[in-house]
């Protein structure tokens, strides 16, 4: 990638779309979960993807943030599936999802310790070794916090990065989402996060969801359009990241490939405007 | 301590009736249960989520609400093992078949096995399928000694349900084969994806049976005893038929103690 570019999720129902047509979105990042099958039309469909597109393997899988062992076996299919299909990059969630041999299917929340630094450190270590490279790790959408936690989630990914030589994907509707659900300013937290080590960006839709008392939880639920505060604060992030590749995240009530591309046709203008601002 | 935190946020998720994890942080706008909820909410309509993408004519046949309420207690009674849950639908047939409010549609457990077929055959290995001339110049002898190896997708099921007339119904296609949406009348299924598309197909209860004796391992001559009945079709027909669908991927000499795949 060699200018910034936005980049989209791909879809089995978008294959057609992607294959058959000459779409002018820069990159496609997938989950490898969802190609961790013998063969078929996932596999064929992403090789033919890879063939013209630069590619991006965001793994839901890993379990970064639990306190039990990585699963090896999980490794190995990862593994498998870089040294196939090569990807420019390769990312992970500060979270948990597998806990005593359970896998939950979620991204779910850590208290920010030492303890857990630990953890996430030797965890990261243990991915880019067997990988034989760097990963990017995502700042998590939490519902909740830990009473117990000692570090800001800001300085808790500095020291992982710090730490780890690792990289990190900014996911700026995640910062939204958590900030508004914890009562902290996003622009704050944008200027408190690490920008070195930022190698992806990425944008997502919300959903709200309400109490009776009117009091507000949003819920990272990637089931629409970017919201237009995400938006705002992407530029910002921008100003500070400078230019980095984006991601449009549609996993829910995915729409028709026309209107993704127009939402990483968006991402892509504010892309190039700062560019120019830049040069 | 972090494993004992994680473990007692683990239980909550699954489980509506326990507590979230110590040591929440009451802050801002929403309570800690409701904060807790988002991700139990999150896990749970994850999970039938997904199960519906690979159930969705069983979700048709008893809607929405009720394929809620079963799949969320399949997800609570067997939570998936793996990250990877292209497979998380295994259990999930039998699991209706045990599933005592689904008494009242008795063939929705095999509706399910048909539609779980499919999905193995999506993402089963890729194989090229061999032409019925791979078995030219072969002699009589030799022909019903080899091993067919079946094509790594094929999956075969029998129902006393018309389960592919059912299954036909909810894809828009007239039903078509044996069945015609007969009460009394099972269904044997051949699902198969030789190129890029899962196929379904309703075959004779003596081809089902000739398939799978194939799949065993039988020997072609020894297979072939179980088209020997009044109502199977003609041998020769039922195997070139086999090879025309793409349900052949190698033969081997069975007399060869090593298995050697013919030149094709």
């Amino acid at each position: 990638m060699t200018r910034a570019r936005a980049g989209v999720g791909l879809k089995p129902r978008h294959y057609a779309d992607v294959l058959e047509g000459d779409p002018e979105t820069g990159w496609f990042e997938v989950h490898p979960e969802n190609y961790m099958g013998d063969g078929g039309p996932p596999l064929a469909a992403l090789a033919r993807v890879r063939e013209r597109f630069p590619l991006s393997l965001h793994g839901v899988g890993l379990s970064i943030g639990g306190a039990g062992e990585l699963d090896r076996d999980h490794l190995d299919r990862l593994k498998a599936l870089v040294e196939r299909f090569e990807p420019a990059l390769v990312s992970e969630h500060l979270a948990w999802s597998t806990h005593q041999g359970q896998f939950f299917n979620d991204l779910l929340a850590l208290p920010y310790t030492d303890e857990t630094l630990g953890h996430v450190c030797r965890h990261v270590d243990q991915v880019q070794t067997h990988l034989g490279r760097p990963i990017l790790i995502e700042n998590p959408a939490t519902y909740l916090r830990f009473q117990e936690s000692t570090w800001t989630e800001t300085d808790f990914i500095a020291e992982m990065a710090r730490r780890t030589g690792c990289g990190l994907l900014l996911d700026v509707n995640n910062v939204f989402v958590s900030c508004i659900n914890h009562g902290d300013d996003p622009v704050d937290y944008l200027r408190r996060f690490p920008m070195v080590p930022v190698g992806e960006i990425h944008l997502a839709g919300h959903a709200e969801d309400r109490a009776e008392d009117g009091a507000l939880l949003l819920i990272d639920a990637h089931d629409r359009a970017v919201a237009d505060p995400v938006w705002s604060l992407y530029r910002q992030a921008l100003s500070l990241a400078g230019p980095k590749p984006t991601l449009i995240e549609w996993d829910n009530d995915i729409p028709d490939w026309h209107t993704l591309q127009a939402e990483a046709a968006q991402a892509d203008a504010i892309l190039a405007a700062g560019a120019r601002h830049v040069a | 301590m972090w494993p004992e935190t994680q473990t007692a946020f683990a239980a909550a998720l699954l489980d509506p009736m326990r507590e979230g994890p110590p040591g929440v942080a009451e802050d801002y706008g929403r309570p800690a249960r409701d904060r807790v909820a988002v991700y139990r909410n999150n896990v749970i309509k994850g999970l039938c989520d997904a199960l519906r993408d690979g159930f969705p004519v069983v979700a048709e046949l008893v809607g929405d609400e009720f394929f809620d309420a079963m799949a969320s207690a399949f997800v609570r009674a067997h939570p998936p093992a793996s990250p990877v849950l292209l497979h998380y639908g295994r259990d999930f047939p039998d699991f209706i078949a045990g599933f005592e409010p689904a008494d009242v549609v008795p063939y929705l457990a095999d509706v399910a096995g048909l539609e779980q077929a499919r999905t193995e055959a999506y993402h089963a290995a890729d194989a090229e399928p061999l032409g019925i001339d791979a078995l030219q110049g072969l002699s009589d002898e030799r022909l019903s000694r080899m091993r067919l190896d079946l094509h790594p997708s094929l999956r075969l099921m029998a129902s006393e349900w018309p389960v592919v007339s059912i299954w036909q119904a909810h894809q828009g296609l007239d039903p078509v084969g044996a069945g015609s949406g007969l009460p009394h009348t099972g269904d044997c299924a051949l699902v198969l994806r030789p190129g890029w598309t899962v196929e379904v197909r309703a075959v004779a209860a003596p081809v089902h049976a000739f398939v799978r004796a194939l799949g065993a391992g039988a020997p072609l001559g020894e297979a072939l005893e179980r088209l020997d009945r009044a109502d199977a079709p003609d041998p020769s027909s039922a195997l070139a038929e086999l090879f025309h669908i793409g349900a052949v991927a190698g033969l081997a000499d069975t007399h060869n103690e090593t298995k050697e795949d013919l030149p094709c």
